[in-house]
């Protein structure tokens, strides 16, 4: 085992292991639903975990813009509630589907851009400042209806109920498409664009950042505009997904987000990490899920239990690698 | 070079106050093209805070920048990059989780249809990186690489834009002799190209090797501009601390003059804890400066922290006036005279977000317990007493401790056990980093300590300083004491001891 490990750390560079490690989990749990289960390998569950988890993506996708420049943000998943909400009255209220995509894109935008701003300008805490957006976004929904709402605009379902057909007859939904369009998007900005290298250098080191001359506010600011974008179009998917809006949507998702991130090998402290990874994590979530319900007799709770497991032990050898290079260093300094 | 050409920065009646500090006082400052030109100065002398003028972290109060002739106002970092003023710090400020090649372009990637082209910036970085003669793999992570090499390659950084003003603040002190050797070689070859460089550094060898021409400041003040060939050391030095040398030659003779003779104040008896250092003997007299000398790991602090009880012994007895003393930690040692300075004064030592007056009753305050505070009066009485004995700048009670320079920080921290009155005084490196002056002045003063009665254990990593000012020398090697030297004993035997030679007829004997 050690010895394999010496062999992969060779050929692999040591900040690859945590996504190599992410991979390889989903590789097993998969393996092991195909073992147990006669249908479980099959081509269309794999898209149906794209299907169930569009919107995670979505989401995990600009929290991993967050917490690679060190942050956090807690308001996605409060975000992502009050888009349904938006969504659904406004269509209920009769606005064509293109003018209630804009609304839901700019509010979830805005609200990233006021708490991104008073992050960097009051130097507060992340965790406090998303924690209050989580709170005022989860309290808009109610102001909206403190019912849920269901969609009935024919358009909109159409686009939910529409399948675009794969070789093999394998069919996926447009959220699909949509949620793999922002992978590769946010794969762009984050390793083509001077703003995505922006957000690893502030993730690694502010101060230094900023002494190099960077745009760090830029950077620090941007990443909570494209958290609250993305939680606005998760949003969007959640609806089609859904097709209802309502205050309780998505409670926790938050949580889910980040849990993703990690369990994708991105570091909490920032400056470490990829979307990839991130993908793989909510496949991996999302295969957990799959797993417990195809047993059948275990409750849906079981999956968090199983989760909370799995983040624990991802920090804990996150920790262990963060740690590793640098014992290496001072011993041959 | 009989002829200069213009200066490429001028810094002209440059002044600048912090809260309860005068940073810099009516500064002039030059730098000519194509020389290497040291700032000198005391810690606190207002080195760094010109430096951070000069780059556009501070703005002066007034006074003016000119660079080639134009006025210019940075308002950062970045500016002032853009106008061709570079800056290492002493610190590596690079990301260390970036590679190579991104911690020298970032900011100014070469791109390619929008995005950033990282073939082109690999080649560009293996380009600068060769100039100044480093080969290393520029998709490296940077982290992978030693500090030494983190900061050749922030001078790469420096370097690859059109550069005309490159600033080194203090980047020599974590390199060792072969490295700094390469940075001089490095700074050669810019400076030949015309680049201006600026640099700082405590090291005089290393001011004499390199730079053609010197500013020195003094409080803020600046003291005079001088070409480093026309400028001998013992000058420097008294440009520097502004006062003549006699400190240092004082201290020399009182510590032959004075008693040593006392009654045993802190007796160890086997001593010691398993992995940390060897049980050992001492016996340490009142009025008695006992040196500890060693190479850094070879057990000093590790001795001073059984002794102080911030670790527990796991073998032998601690003694203090002949009654064992069953140290449980450091509140027991406090409470039996016995006071710390710690090496690291950031990290163990002062609470940087407190005034000098707050940080001075700390450890009095401690002593005498929460519901007794420590009148103002007393408070005032002991500040003033202190900030003149230990001449701690600026003389202003309610400065905070963290605007303060390093030499008067351990001034400070001094102080603070200094107001608890100990009878043993355990102090770890208190003169590392800091400058000639503080250093003699805290000399000076644990001299005067002696002579009043109080036992010293002065840790110091150099033997010059230890064998100056110990009536007694301990030598530790490798996590063992192996020899006791008395005061008149030369460097030469204390390395000899140290090197390893002689110890095993010592040992036998």
């Amino acid at each position: 085992m050690t010895a394999l490990t010496q062999r992969v750390s060779q050929r692999v560079p040591a900040r690859f292991l945590p996504v190599l490690a992410t991979v390889v989990l989903f590789v097993l749990t998969f393996g092991v639903g195909s073992a147990s289960y006669d249908g479980f390998a099959s081509g269309q569950i794999i898209a149906n975990l794209f299907i169930d988890n569009a919107f995670l993506i979505v989401l995990a996708t600009g929290m991993t813009f967050v917490i690679l420049s060190g942050g956090i943000d807690l308001s996605v998943g409060s975000v992502v509630a009050l888009s349904t909400m938006v969504t659904a009255a406004g269509l209920r209220a009769g606005w064509p589907v293109p003018l209630v995509v804009v609304a839901v894109l700019v509010i979830g935008s805005t609200l990233g851009l006021l708490m991104g701003l008073v992050i960097h300008k009051f130097d507060i805490q992340p965790f406090i400042v998303t924690l209050a957006g989580m709170f005022l976004a989860r309290g808009l929904c109610f102001l909206i209806s403190v019912e849920s709402v269901s969609i009935k605009d024919s358009t909109f379902r159409d686009i939910a109920t529409a399948v675009i057909e794969l070789p093999g007859g394998v069919t996926i939904t447009y959220n699909v498409v949509i949620a793999l369009v922002v992978v590769l998007v946010a794969l762009y900005v984050l390793h083509r664009t001077r703003f995505g290298r922006s957000v690893y250098a502030v993730g690694g080191n502010e101060q230094s950042a900023l002494l190099m001359g960077l745009k760090t506010s830029r950077a620090k600011v941007g990443v909570y505009v494209i958290s609250g974008f993305c939680s606005a179009l998760a949003g969007l998917l959640f609806s089609l997904y859904m097709l209802s809006g309502y205050g309780l949507h998505a409670v926790g998702m938050e949580l889910e987000a980040i849990a993703a991130v990690v369990i994708g090998g991105t570091l909490l402290a920032g400056g470490v990490g990829y979307v990839l990874g991130s993908l793989v994590g909510v496949l991996v979530l999302g295969t957990i899920q799959t797993l417990i319900s195809f047993q059948g007799t275990l409750s849906s709770w079981w999956t968090k239990i199983v989760i909370g497991a799995l983040l624990l032990v991802f920090i804990a050898v996150q920790r262990g690698l963060a740690r590793g290079p640098r014992r290496r260093q001072t011993l041959t300094s | 070079m009989t002829e200069s050409p213009p200066p490429v920065v001028e810094m002209r009646g440059i002044s600048l106050a912090f809260p309860g500090v005068k940073a810099l006082q009516d500064v002039d400052f030059r730098l000519f093209p194509g020389e290497v030109h040291a700032l000198m100065g005391e810690n606190g002398a207002g080195k760094s805070t010109l430096i951070k003028t000069l780059t556009g972290v501070h703005t002066p109060d007034s006074g003016s920048v000119l660079l080639a002739g134009d006025a210019v106002a940075f308002s950062s970092p970045g500016e002032a990059q853009q106008a061709g003023i570079s800056t290492v710090y002493q610190e590596v400020n690079l990301c260390a989780n970036l590679t190579v090649a991104e911690n020298i372009l970032l900011g100014r990637e070469p791109r390619k249809f929008g995005g950033i082209d990282f073939r082109a910036m690999r080649a560009k970085a293996a380009e600068v990186l060769a100039r100044i003669g480093v080969h290393i793999d520029p998709a490296s992570v940077l982290e992978s690489h030693p500090i030494a090499v983190q900061q050749l390659v922030a001078i790469a950084r420096a370097i690859a834009v059109d550069c005309r003003v490159l600033v080194l603040d203090e980047p020599t002190s974590s390199l060792d002799a072969g490295e700094v050797a390469e940075l001089f070689r490095i700074m050669r070859v810019l400076r030949d190209e015309g680049v201006a460089i600026l640099f700082v550094s405590h090291f005089l060898d290393q001011i004499y090797e390199i730079s053609d021409r010197m500013t020195v400041l003094r409080n803020g003040a600046l003291v005079g501009e001088h070409l480093t060939a026309e400028m001998d050391r013992r000058a420097l030095i008294s440009a520097m601390i502004g006062r003549e040398l006699g400190t240092l030659e004082a201290i020399e003779d009182a510590s032959e003059r004075r008693d040593a003779s006392g009654p045993v104040l802190v007796h160890a008896e086997g001593l010691g804890r398993r992995g940390a250092i060897a049980p050992f003997d001492l016996d340490i007299r009142a009025g008695e400066v006992v040196g500890l000398a060693g190479l850094l790991g070879s057990g000093r602090t590790e001795m001073a922290r059984l002794l102080f009880g911030a670790d527990k012994a796991d073998s032998g007895r601690l003694l203090v006036d002949g009654t064992p003393l069953h140290l449980r930690g450091p509140r027991s040692a406090i409470a039996a005279g016995i006071a710390f300075c710690s090496e690291d004064r950031k990290g163990e030592g002062l609470v940087a977000d407190l005034s000098i007056r707050d940080n001075l009753v700390l450890a009095m305050q401690a002593a005498r317990g929460w519901s007794r505070p420590v009148p103002r009066k007393v408070k005032d009485s002991l500040v003033e007493k202190y900030l003149a004995a230990l001449d701690i700048r600026p003389a202003n009670p309610d400065a905070l401790v963290r605007t303060l320079s390093g030499g008067n920080q351990q001034k400070v921290l001094l102080a603070r056990w200094l107001v608890t009155e100990p009878r043993l005084l355990i102090l770890d490196e208190p003169t590392r980093g800091i400058d000639i002056g503080a250093k003699a002045q805290i000399q000076q003063l644990v001299t005067n300590l002696a002579a009043e009665g109080t036992a010293v254990l002065f840790i110091s990593a150099e033997l010059e300083e230890v064998v100056r000012i110990a009536d007694r020398i301990v030598v530790l090697r490798d996590r063992h004491k192996i020899a006791e030297l008395d005061g008149g004993a030369s460097i030469d035997e204390v390395v000899g001891l140290i090197a390893g030679e002689q110890v095993a007829e010592r040992t036998a004997s």
